[in-house]
């Protein structure tokens, strides 16, 4: 084809000065600011090291349960109240081969610690991703675009799976072993830091690094980062949406999955309610970082945490409100969440 | 699937609609839109806000469905296709907001349009010859970009791979004159290449020399269908059918 360039067209528009990128660097700075202000006030270096990577492991842990449902509700304007039912079934699926393992836990070894481990987060993720898929296609595609419907069934959605998981595993609580390798706290200086947490910093960070290389650096990354921002017009370009959201709520299925099972060795015990009971802090999160966003509900996730922790330590009632607290400081300073939908 | 339709041949319509109703929840919008694009032409579909123009649009596009009637493309009917088979059986579209993935660099906005594969990087040289603006903003957000700068990202998504036919829904709307003379370029070069184009404008004066076809619409229904050049040259048909409004953008 050859590149004629038509002699009539004006050179008004290349001339035009560059437009300024704002970066918006804001939300950024939260994360840090609020962990150097927090060093006077706890007073010990020790204790805020501990309370900080504390509240980072668990950051990163909800920041894994909700990041798939910021992109379901940025993607595909769906409210999912049922995304607690796989952090529950993700779980309870990884108590399959963690408890007829328990020897491989119990034994001082970091390989066979982590095989085992391994390989009950691939079931529980492979499983809600499954689950997920069905869900989506059972219970999702009959509601899109009807937002009331949406909370009810997927409420409805969650319940169900509650129920089932008694079915299958029982109503008592199910104790996890922690693997042996992952007990226990490593000293920097006077700071314990326990070794889970250093491997839940890890897990969300290697988590939040690829889904941001996938947004960033693939075609399927694109169709997801437009899709948020116009589905209509992906349509219009050929792409069968339909599919990609599919894509998309299996995948923040089985990321809940990954986030359930992280969250139950955290605690060490499993009930069928967990799901249900870290939903409140999921939506705190997905609306702090502004609905379709996976970087907001990042940085969110982090401030939640870290706040919860360090008014646990410094004023532990008002820790019960800290959390609403945050989200309304937040959303008073930017109503649509740190970041406007579709930036990720 | 889509159905070939009987005794389809070269010198056929590439677009025909015939008959085409649509309603928008309880609103009646198209009431029975007959109308046709031959291959190659520029044709151009003239009339009043709200007369149904990008309706027309959206409804060939499937992103509104067809209550009735029928909608022939290539010989085949799209009626009641989804919208990606539509767009998949060779129609771009523009829309009159542009649509532009404001998030999305320029680049990438191109690259999400070539649908099958890296885009022909002779083809994009093309496309900036008509456009200059994009490759000076190629890495910068679409959302940063002038309303006239954003215009030339949706019409060089619409290009960026060959389609056999292209919807562009008022393009000039709002545009600076040097962008609007930017598009005239365009659009000539685009014919010359034979490109089929159906174009929606309120603009007499953009559309009067570049249309080969004109059909002018009317509270749902083409109310006039005939040749540009008849219509150019005749002040009292272009009274009678665009009357105040076509006054209100000379």
């Amino acid at each position: 084809m050859p590149a004629t360039i038509p002699a009539a067209i004006p050179a008004t528009a290349a001339q035009a000065p560059l437009p300024t990128v704002r970066r918006d660097i804001a939300p950024l700075l939260l994360v840090p600011a609020l962990m150097l202000a927090m060093l006077p006030l706890v007073g010990s270096f020790p204790t805020w090291v501990t309370l900080t990577v504390a509240g980072l492991a668990m950051g990163m842990m909800i920041f894994i349960m909700a990041s798939g449902l910021t992109l379901v509700f940025g993607l595909m304007s769906v409210l999912n109240f049922g995304h607690g039912a796989f952090v529950s079934v993700g779980a309870f699926t990884a108590t399959l081969v963690l408890l007829p393992m328990r020897g491989w836990l119990e034994v001082d070894s970091l390989l066979l610690n982590l095989g085992v481990l391994a390989l009950a987060v691939l079931l529980a993720m492979v499983v809600t991703f499954l689950l997920g898929w069905a869900f989506e296609r059972v219970i999702i595609m009959p509601v899109y675009g009807q937002h009331l419907k949406q909370i009810l069934i997927t409420m409805g959605g969650m319940i169900v799976a509650e129920q089932l998981i008694h079915v299958i595993w029982g109503a008592d609580t199910i104790a996890v072993p922690l693997p042996t390798a992952l007990r226990g706290a490593i000293l920097f200086g006077d700071a314990a830091i326990e070794k889970y947490r250093l491997v839940a910093v890890a897990v969300g960070a290697v988590v939040f690094v690829a889904m941001f290389l996938i947004l960033n650096r693939t075609k399927l990354g694109l169709l997801i980062r437009a899709g948020v921002e116009n589905g209509e017009m992906v349509e219009a370009l050929g792409y069968r949406i339909r599919r990609l959201f599919v894509i998309v709520f299996a995948a923040g299925s089985s990321l809940a999955g990954l986030g359930g099972v992280m969250w139950g060795l955290y605690k060490e015990t499993l009930a069928a309610s967990m799901g249900a009971e870290i939903m409140v802090m999921i939506f705190i999160v997905v609306i702090i970082g502004g609905l379709g966003s996976v970087g907001g509900c990042f940085i969110g996730a982090l401030l939640m945490a870290l706040v919860a922790n360090y008014t646990g330590f410094l004023t532990p009632k008002f820790a019960l409100v800290s959390n609403i607290v945050l989200m309304i400081a937040i959303l008073l300073w930017r109503p649509c969440g740190l970041y406007a939908r579709g930036r990720v | 699937m889509l159905r070939p339709e009987p005794g389809a041949g070269a010198t056929a319509p590439l677009l025909r609609l015939a008959g085409v109703h649509t309603h928008i929840g309880q609103y009646h919008i198209l009431h029975g839109v007959d109308l046709q694009v031959a291959r190659g032409e520029l044709a151009v579909l003239l009339g009043r806000n709200g007369a149904g123009k990008s309706t027309t649009l959206r409804t060939i596009m499937g992103l509104w469905k067809a209550s009735a009637g029928s909608i022939h493309f290539d010989g085949r009917d799209i009626t009641g296709l989804a919208t990606p088979d539509i767009a998949r059986a060779g129609i771009a579209y523009v829309p009159e907001n542009m649509a532009v993935f404001s998030e999305l660099t320029v680049r990438e906005n191109l690259v999400l349009a070539a649908r099958n594969g890296p885009f022909d990087r002779e083809r994009v040289d093309w496309i900036c010859g008509f456009f200059p603006a994009l490759r000076k903003f190629w890495d910068y957000p679409a959302g940063n970009l002038s309303g006239g700068q954003k215009q030339m990202v949706a019409i060089a998504r619409a290009l960026v791979e060959p389609r056999q036919l292209l919807l562009v829904d008022e393009p000039t709307k709002g545009l600076a004159p040097s962008i609007v003379q930017s598009l005239i370029a365009a659009f000539r070069e685009l014919r010359e290449r034979e490109t089929t184009i159906l174009l929606v404008e309120q603009n007499f004066n953009f559309v009067r020399s570049l249309g080969d076809s004109v059909s002018v619409m009317d509270d749902g229904r083409v109310a006039h269908a005939g040749g540009m050049a008849a219509l150019a040259q005749d002040a009292a048909l272009q009274q009678r059918l665009l009357g105040l409004a076509l006054d209100a953008h000379q």
